[in-house]
């Protein structure tokens, strides 16, 4: 069982209910309230985020000195939720000053790369500082971060696949090559900087149930992480992903599978309830407020949901509201307590969905350093081992415990 | 009016025929024909018009276009429409996105145009502003953009729009977005292409129109070299659907001014 602990890096300095608040029109007169993409960085304090950026860095620390087994990054940009808008910078600076943990990116939106071969060049360097612990997790990337980085939705998907193909080939095969694909074309490719872990770092997938990314991440035998996803939909995610791998000649087992939620411990209920309240400090939503345009551009979604992409972003249905806290609490898609409750409710969780990767998403909102740093600790020391017993005794091995192949061509990694 | 479909580059576009006269080409604005042909019907009066849908736009048969990845393309897609429609020159007219493709095209092939009538084209960059971003409003909202009158907007589209029209505005947004994501709706080198153009050129803008904006009529009137240009006071985008017989009585007047 691969145990990760995970935060979003909130800008917590940000006081949604004091601050002026951007609108938007979303059509015939309907207005639309805006965290993300055109809410103004007027708002945006460095002298708090200095404080905040160590804050994180400490609270990693501590979670690698507890036996945690990875450390889950991601990226976002122009928005208040998330303040990692390079998730290469925090692992590279993990990468020297944590010893222990995978450092799992969750990872890097491949289509807003305008020159992958820089990215295949970072993360080999991560890589090798990290001594083999990188995971490298690829993503398609929101329609916001699409947009900010102005790569044309309408290409999101193919721009994904090109350069996930640029970079494995940057990583596995010596150059000097020539690369003259659709979107991206080089001269010369030969990076003088190769991935210790070989023939490359693993790759895990992260979604919100995409069917094309399941089927995709299957295809390739790369794990599926849900991110928040409910029993039911994580049932499907496993059915698809299930069938789509046994017609490409393998049996997936808890190793291919993974799960995010939101898990927040402390040392009573009354202090987990109060904290637990933080995670909804956005409306509950996790990628921010926006226009919906902008979280589904034209040509970014798929086609099976163009109709009610259609009617929401004319404002004739509404947006899909993310669950309600005790929806959530009910769907087991987050979780908070005291330790031994927490337990609890995890162990439902893995006999439900039989994960051999588990991301725990502890902090969130404007809990505080003090806060943050005592759920990482009862993480650390009460529900790890209980959990890493219990995923034992389930059988639920991760990739690394299974030894599994790093794709559908490739054997397990091994250290250069 | 007659509605038929044109095979050029393996792929079909619809077209609607009508009146008699010299031919006139018009191509529409990057979100479609309008369902009022009030502007076409004017036309028909002095002009064969062919008023094709753009490849790819809703119309024509959007599957066949997905591979077109900028303004060129659509132009010569639409030159070689022009071609197997047996016109050698023709008097071509272009509504916004459409005044664009027009412009275009009549830097590849300046002997095809009789003469070319741009109305409020996107294509070159205006220099104190910029022109309204499509992609982060939704598709209703940018056609009403378009409008001053916003009643007039209603009385075409309904208050509500169907959801076949919102959807037909997405297969648009969708072509649009191939050919003009970035850099947004201009091309940096068209401004030296269009001093090849040496036909009688007609340029219309409305100065309120809130899409491109009117500082780019200047810009294109430049550009030009046998250029006159109409300026329409408090006059949107949409100066078709707004003002269709204004701006017919504009057209028929610019042609009589330059004789074929």
């Amino acid at each position: 069982m691969h145990l990760m602990y995970f935060t979003e890096q909130p800008m917590s300095a940000w006081d949604p209910e004091s601050t002026a608040l951007d609108e938007v029109s979303i059509g015939n007169g309907r207005k639309q309230r805006v965290t993300a993409l055109m809410h103004s960085n007027r708002y945006f304090s460095s002298k708090e985020a200095s404080r905040l950026y160590n804050e994180r860095l400490e609270e990693y620390e501590v979670v690698d000195s507890l036996g945690f087994d990875g450390i889950m990054l991601n990226e976002h940009h122009t928005a208040p939720f998330c303040m990692s808008p390079r998730v290469n910078m925090f692992a590279s600076i993990l990468a020297r000053i944590t010893k222990n943990v995978k450092i799992v990116l969750l990872g890097n939106p491949l289509p807003i790369w305008d020159n992958p071969v820089h990215l295949a060049e970072e993360l080999s360097i991560i890589d090798m500082i990290s001594g083999g612990r990188l995971v490298s997790g690829f993503v398609r990337g929101g329609g916001v971060e699409n947009i900010q980085a102005n790569a044309n939705p309408v290409y999101n998907r193919e721009r994904f696949e090109e350069a996930h193909d640029l970079v494995i080939k940057a990583w596995t095969q010596p150059g000097p090559f020539r690369w003259e694909g659709k979107h991206y074309q080089y001269r010369v490719v030969n990076p003088w900087a190769t991935p210790l872990q070989q023939p490359h770092p693993r790759i895990w997938i992260p979604g919100v149930a995409s069917k094309e990314t399941v089927v995709w991440a299957a295809e390739h035998r790369y794990p599926y992480i849900g991110l928040n996803t409910n029993f039911d939909v994580s049932q499907k995610i496993k059915d698809l992903y299930t069938t789509t791998a046994q017609a490409s000649g393998y049996e997936p087992g808890p190793e291919n599978f993974g799960q995010l939620l939101q898990c927040h411990v402390a040392e009573t209920e009354e202090k987990a309830e109060r904290n637990a309240r933080e995670f909804m400090w956005m409306a509950g939503e996790f990628t921010g407020l926006a226009h919906p345009v902008w979280g589904s551009p034209t040509g970014y979604g798929s086609a099976s949901n163009r109709q009610s992409l259609i009617e929401i972003a004319a404002g004739r249905r509404a947006m899909v509201k993310p669950p309600a806290i005790n929806v959530r609490r009910m769907e087991r898609t987050f979780i908070w307590g005291t330790p031994d409750h927490v337990i609890d409710q995890l162990k439902t969780v893995l006999d439900n969905n039989r994960v051999g990767i588990l991301g725990l998403w502890g902090n969130d909102g404007k809990i505080d350093h003090k806060d943050s740093l005592s759920c990482i600790n009862l993480m650390g020391k009460e529900v790890l081992p209980a959990i890493r017993d219990y995923a034992k005794e389930l059988g639920l091995k991760d990739p690394f415990e299974a030894n599994a192949p790093l794709g559908i061509n490739d054997a397990a990694p091994v250290l250069a | 009016m007659t509605s038929e479909s044109i095979s050029v580059c393996g792929g079909s576009v619809s077209l609607l025929r009508t009146g008699t006269g010299e031919p006139l080409l018009v191509l529409p604005r990057d979100n479609g024909q309008a369902p009022d042909t009030t502007f076409l019907d004017l036309l028909a009066q002095q002009f064969t018009v062919y008023a094709p849908s753009l490849p790819g736009f809703h119309g024509s048969n959007d599957s066949d276009w997905k591979w077109l990845m900028n303004l060129r393309d659509i132009a010569v897609v639409v030159g070689q429409m022009v071609g197997a429609l047996g016109l050698s020159r023709t008097n071509i007219l272009g509504l916004g996105f459409g005044g664009w493709v027009a412009a275009e095209l009549a830097t590849m092939s300046p002997a095809m145009v009789q003469r070319l009538m741009l109305v409020a084209p996107m294509g070159i960059q205006p220099k104190n502003s910029y022109i309204c971003d499509q992609f982060v409003i939704s598709t209703e909202s940018y056609a009403r953009t378009a409008f001053e009158d916003q009643a007039k907007f209603d009385a075409i589209y309904a208050a509500e729009p169907a959801f076949s029209q919102l959807d037909a505005w997405e297969t648009d947004r969708e072509m649009t977005s191939r050919l003009a994501w970035k850099p947004y709706m201009y091309n940096i080198t068209l401004p030296r292409l269009l001093g090849g153009v040496t036909a009688p050129a007609l340029i219309v803008w409305g100065d309120a129109d809130r899409v491109v904006p009117v500082e780019c009529a200047a810009l294109y009137k430049a550009a030009l070299p046998n250029a006159t240009l109409e300026t329409m006071p408090g006059v949107g985008h949409a100066v078709d659907l707004e003002f269709p017989a204004a701006l017919a009585a504009t057209i028929n007047a610019f042609c009589k001014n330059n004789p074929a």
